[in-house]
């Protein structure tokens, strides 16, 4: 019996390959883009931690010598025998790696990526036997030494023991800069009393870098679900249908006495056969994906956040596993429903062909009371939520609400639009269109998500792209940075930039406490520098004329935020109060910050020198300077920064995450198009009986089949209208409330009309290439299907 | 990466002799200590390379002046990667620090880890300095200097010797196990000891006797041995006992003995002499380790009850274990010091 069974079942599959085929393909092609952009986001999170990891770098206080140079391995015994607790780091580039030495049993835990559960031998480790550490392709890279591979080093880099680094890059005795730990022991003298000649430099505090990164990251994330989104409501309408369709032999089979129990047993397992196929190739498809994607996220990533990320994939067996329980899950779900009615269908329960059509009617009542509390619960939301889960359960309640809505909405205005119409025909288009509406709803929904999707992830990395590079020039404004390590130096440069530069802006800050918040002041020369570049969130008519008189403050927003100063309020610096004329935006900034006149800065803070220059002058003039500069004053090019190159690097980062962004676009579509495509080919057979009539009254199969690909853009169309202002709200929380409550700022949101347009051509693109295969078939319907529909008994 | 797990591939497991030694019994090209030693001093008082394993241990029982009883630690361990030599960052020389002061309520512990070859931990016969960054003691071994300090303490001591070196076991070489393992083990279990405790509460000025051991060896535990209790205790009748057990696998010990008279002369005890019972356990961060402990050695009417002065003297080091301060009562009374591995 079982046998037989599965014989029947698996026969639906022989006569309609292509339903097997859109069942398979429509999975898989959810699975791949699922796992392709948690690939993705998993490969770039990986490389970044094990950039991060392989020094601690930025952990912690660090000890060099003020001129830069290597120091003497001397100087640190002599500092740990004076009770610092230091740790020696030697570093050199050979054969393009960088190779770090470290010494293991002093470095602070946490530092390093050797992975001691691999084969590494300590005591060879330990006594100079020459083993490093390193990535795969670090270890091709030196295939003359001993490269243990360790996946968790960071790119491009080989960590091994200080003795084994010194000597490979010969600076035997000799080592770069050292570490301090966090915890000292009590009464150490004084870093002045025993290495005069080294200078400290402070940990970089949680490191902006991360937490830039990690706003990267978020995004990528919020991409990920929407396409997992549009993903089960592809399975669930693929298995939906299959179900319908195969009501007929199960009538049959129920009727010859197999046990409904069996029967549901059966065909759950052939579904989750489906489904493992499906996800097994959505898995190796998504991989595809991720690898012709990761370069770019890589040279994002790498440029616009200094983080190394290799170029490489690998296959990690957590998304292989994440991918196979999305394909499995999701067609669990989708399955359940269509299980569950068909355990209550009674025994001989017509094979209705219409059957999802009817009950789409009775159950629009409550998926439209279901819409409506999700749509409210999102609205309360956006004003009330805080914190990350409440802003993703705003994003859920939204995306679902308004994905529940759709076949309302679109049943309101074809309503309407068939009262409307005068003609004959075009009233019959309307109600059929009307009627062809449930069929069509979940592919419509996956089209709706697909597009919101877009929209809201475009506006966003849009937005983070103008927000960014304005916040560069505000930054950025100077054509040339200098740092200056003693007052001669300094002297001498202001002597220099008075002959050849426009205006030396010195960047000068002091550490300080405003409201409870640790925050960072500094001191602004009057100049239009400022005036010309820097952007506010809110502001007084004229920040800058009260600034530079002395009279008010700028802030940045953490500040603003954290403690809650707005417009207007006073801030007290010692003896002095300002009052708050503007807010400016400071993304990736842990801490507060505050600008303040130089003058009044000078009177607050006399011990602070500064050591930082911004120089302005005409771009084409910086080699000139820079040359001039160490002829003249002995400051070496190292230590000045070109601004032009750094935003020349940051702005073609971004024209990389374009690319990502639009192919990402372009896949889910495609997999919105193709669920369409599904639909109308699973409705095509179901509806020769009401196409049937309109043939036999003079319509044309051509004429019908226009029609239906008017229908399927039409309906396209439609749901583009819905999607635009779903994917602006999307954008909005991701912006507004996700990346505030991630990171403390929030994106401004800008609104870019020219891409929802292209977004929408694509949309109705998709919709008829899908549409257009089954409107040629329904054109090519041979008279005799449309003739055996008055002579069946139906 | 964790310097833990550096640890321990550098000591395959945590039981070693007076407190450590983290070894099979495979000596693998390094010498191994044999019967009928001849020490040659201050030579031996420094460092033997081509033993695995060598350490420097002192333990001091203080009193401030208001009779608060105070535990002081002092260590300096050696551990060879390999009998062969290196120079520079290359010497296979590990050196690993700990030092420790206890007080009936809190304990404070810190180590350091060094690598040879680089001056940043070493020891020099004569004159004889031990030192790992700025802990050092150093003197003559009549008198001697030590300081050490961590995040929460520090201490200055001075010490003063009122007594002969002890030789343990025959002559200075203590068998280990029923299978022969041995090390070299001499003792000063003789001197005073003043100075000053650096503590989050203040600095404290005290007195009191120290013990300091040295032991070296390649191979000083049987592949059945896994952990270790050791006492060294001062009576105060001016007499002093050091015994150990050493715990085995099948839940049977071996156990050794010296008795030490206050002129100095000893008395070597074999397996079964000396035996030590636990008593009352404490959970420490690290584990469950009993505080209480009835010690006998009936040869010399010994018949005493062991108790820690601070239960949680649990040292959160890389290899951890138990060491403090403790008081003995019964036939005899006094102070001392007990050391606890294997407990885990």
């Amino acid at each position: 019996m079982t046998r037989a069974t599965l014989h029947a079942l698996l026969s639906h599959w022989w006569r309609n390959p292509l339903q097997l085929f859109t069942l398979l393909a429509g999975l898989a092609l959810a699975t791949a883009l699922w796992s392709g952009v948690q690939a993705v986001n998993a490969e770039a999170r990986a490389s970044y931690d094990a950039a991060a990891a392989t020094l601690g770098e930025g952990q912690y206080d660090r000890l060099t010598r003020r001129d830069g140079q290597p120091m003497d391995q001397t100087i640190y015994v002599r500092l740990r025998r004076a009770g610092w607790l230091v740790s020696p780091v030697v570093q050199g580039r050979l054969d393009g790696v960088r190779i770090v030495g470290v010494e293991p049993l002093t470095a602070p835990g946490g530092i390093g990526p050797v992975n001691l559960s691999q084969d590494a031998d300590i005591g060879s480790f330990l006594t100079g036997a020459g083993q490093l550490f390193g990535n795969a392709e670090t270890a091709a890279r030196l295939p003359d030494l001993d490269v243990i591979i360790s996946p968790q080093t960071a790119p491009g880099t080989a960590v091994t023991d200080i003795g084994v680094a010194q000597d490979l890059l010969g600076k035997s005795g000799r080592i770069d800069s050292l570490i301090v730990l966090p915890a000292q022991p009590q009464g150490r003298p004084a870093l002045a009393d025993i290495a005069p000649e080294l200078t400290r430099q402070q940990a970089q505090g949680g490191s902006d870098v991360g937490r830039l990164t990690d706003s990267f990251h978020l995004n990528l994330t919020a991409f990920g679900l929407l396409s997992f989104a549009v993903g089960i409501f592809i399975v669930n309408g693929a298995i939906g249908l299959a179900f319908e369709q195969r009501r007929p032999v199960v009538r049959t089979l129920r009727a010859l006495g197999l046990p409904l129990r069996r029967l549901i047993i059966l065909m759950a397992a052939e579904l989750m056969i489906f489904a493992l196929v499906a996800g097994i190739v959505g898995v190796a498809l998504g991989y595809v994906i991720a690898a012709l994607l990761l370069p770019d996220v890589a040279a994002t990533l790498r440029g616009l956040y200094g983080a190394d990320v290799s170029g490489t994939l690998q296959l990690r067996p957590s998304w292989w596993l994440s991918g196979l329980a999305i394909a499995l899950g999701g067609t669990a779900l989708a399955a359940s429903g269509a299980l569950y009615k068909l355990s209550r269908m009674p025994l001989l329960a017509a094979a209705q062909h219409r059957a999802l059509a009817m009950a789409a009617g009775k159950r629009a009542l409550a998926q439209g009371a279901i819409a409506v509390c999700l749509l409210i619960m999102s609205a309360v939301l956006m004003v009330t939520a805080d914190g990350l889960i409440g802003g993703f359960t705003l994003l859920g309640a939204l995306l679902i609400g308004a994905a529940l809505a759709l076949p309302l909405i679109l049943d309101q205005i074809l309503r309407v639009a068939g009262g409307l119409a005068k003609s004959v025909t075009a009233q019959w288009f309307w109600a059929d269109t009307r009627q062809q509406l449930p069929g069509l709803s979940l592919a419509l929904m996956a089209l709706l998500l697909a597009m919101a999707a877009n929209v809201g992830v475009s506006t966003m990395v849009s937005s983070f792209r103008l927000t960014f590079t304005a916040f560069l020039d505000q930054r950025l404004a100077s054509e040339l940075y200098v740092s200056t390590e003693d007052a001669r130096q300094t002297a001498a440069l202001i002597a220099y930039a008075a002959e050849t530069a426009d205006a030396l802006l010195p960047i000068q800050s002091a550490e300080t406490d405003i409201e409870g918040q640790p925050t960072q002041v500094f001191g602004a020369r009057d100049h239009a520098t400022y005036r010309d570049n820097w952007a506010f969130l809110q502001a007084t008519p004229d920040p800058w004329d009260t600034t530079f008189a002395g009279q008010t403050i700028l802030i940045n927003e953490q500040l603003s935020r954290r403690a809650g100063l707005d417009l207007g309020d006073e801030i007290r610096l010692q003896d002095q109060t300002f009052t708050v004329a503007g807010v400016y935006g400071d993304y990736g900034n842990p801490i507060g910050q505050a600008l303040i006149n130089e003058a009044q800065f000078f009177r607050l803070y006399p011990d602070v020198m500064p050591d930082r220059f911004g120089v302005r002058m005409p771009a084409e003039k910086v080699p000139e300077f820079v040359a001039g500069l160490e002829a003249q004053t002995g400051i070496p090019p190292s230590q000045t920064i070109n601004q032009a190159g750094i935003k020349a690097i940051s702005l073609a980062i971004f024209e990389r995450t374009f690319t990502v962004t639009t192919a990402l676009n372009i896949l889910t579509l495609a997999v919105a198009g193709f669920a369409i495509l599904m639909s109308l080919l699973t409705l095509a057979t179901m509806r020769v009986p009401q196409l049937a009539p309109a043939w036999a009254m003079g319509m044309t199969r051509a004429r019908l089949g226009r029609l239906e690909l008017m229908r399927a853009v039409l309906l396209a169309m439609l749901t583009a209208i819905v999607a635009l202002p779903l994917g602006l709200a999307l954008a909005w929380a991701l912006l507004a409330v996700v990346n505030v409550a991630a990171f403390g700022w929030q994106l401004p949101m800008y609104i870019f009309p020219w891409d929802y347009a292209r977004l929408g051509l694509f949309a109705l693109l998709a919709a008829a290439l899908a549409a257009l295969w089954p409107a040629r078939k329904l054109a090519r319907t041979p008279p005799a299907d449309l003739l055996k529909v008055f002579s069946n008994e139906r | 990466m964790n310097v833990r797990v550096w640890i321990f591939c550098l000591f395959p497991f945590a039981a070693f002799a007076q407190g450590f030694a983290g070894l099979g019994s495979d000596a693998e090209g390094f010498s191994i200590p044999t019967p009928d030693p001849a020490f040659d001093f201050p030579a031996d008082h420094g460092p033997h390379n081509d033993y695995r394993i060598e350490w420097w241990y002192l333990t001091a029982n203080l009193q401030a002046a208001d009779g608060t009883p105070y535990g002081l630690q002092w260590t300096l361990f050696r551990s060879a990667l390999a009998p062969e030599k290196g120079d520079g960052w290359r010497a296979p020389q590990i050196w690993m620090g700990h030092a420790a002061v206890t007080t009936p309520t809190a304990h404070h512990v810190s180590e350091r880890l060094a690598r040879g070859g680089i001056g940043q931990a070493g020891v020099v016969a004569d004159p004889f300095e031990a030192w790992i960054d700025d802990w050092t003691l150093s003197g003559d071994w009549q008198t001697l200097d030590m300081t050490a300090s961590g995040p929460t303490f520090g201490y200055d001591m001075a010490l003063t010797a009122r007594g002969p070196l002890v030789f343990h076991g025959d002559k200075g070489f203590s068998v280990k196990s029923a299978q022969g393992q041995a090390s070299y083990y001499y003792s000063q279990p003789f001197f005073e000891i003043a100075g000053t405790l650096d503590l989050p509460e203040g600095t404290v000025a005290v007195t009191g006797n120290a013990w300091l051991d040295r032991e070296w060896s390649s191979q000083p535990l049987a592949d059945n041995q896994t952990g270790w209790d050791w006492f060294s205790l001062s009576f105060d009748d001016g007499a002093k006992l050091m015994g150990f057990r050493l715990q085995q696998t099948d839940g049977n010990s071996y156990t050794s003995a010296t008795w030490i008279a206050p002129d100095g002369a000893t008395t070597a005890f074999p397996d079964g002499a000396f035996t030590a019972d636990p008593g009352e356990t404490y959970q420490t961060k690290g584990g469950e380790v009993p505080v209480s402990w009835a010690v006998s050695l009936p040869a010399k009417g010994v018949n005493v009850t062991v108790d820690a002065i601070n239960p949680d003297a649990w040292m959160t080091t890389s290899v951890p274990y138990w060491e403090g301060p403790v008081r003995v009562s019964g036939s005899h009374t006094g102070t001392g010091y007990l050391e606890m591995t294997g407990y885990e």
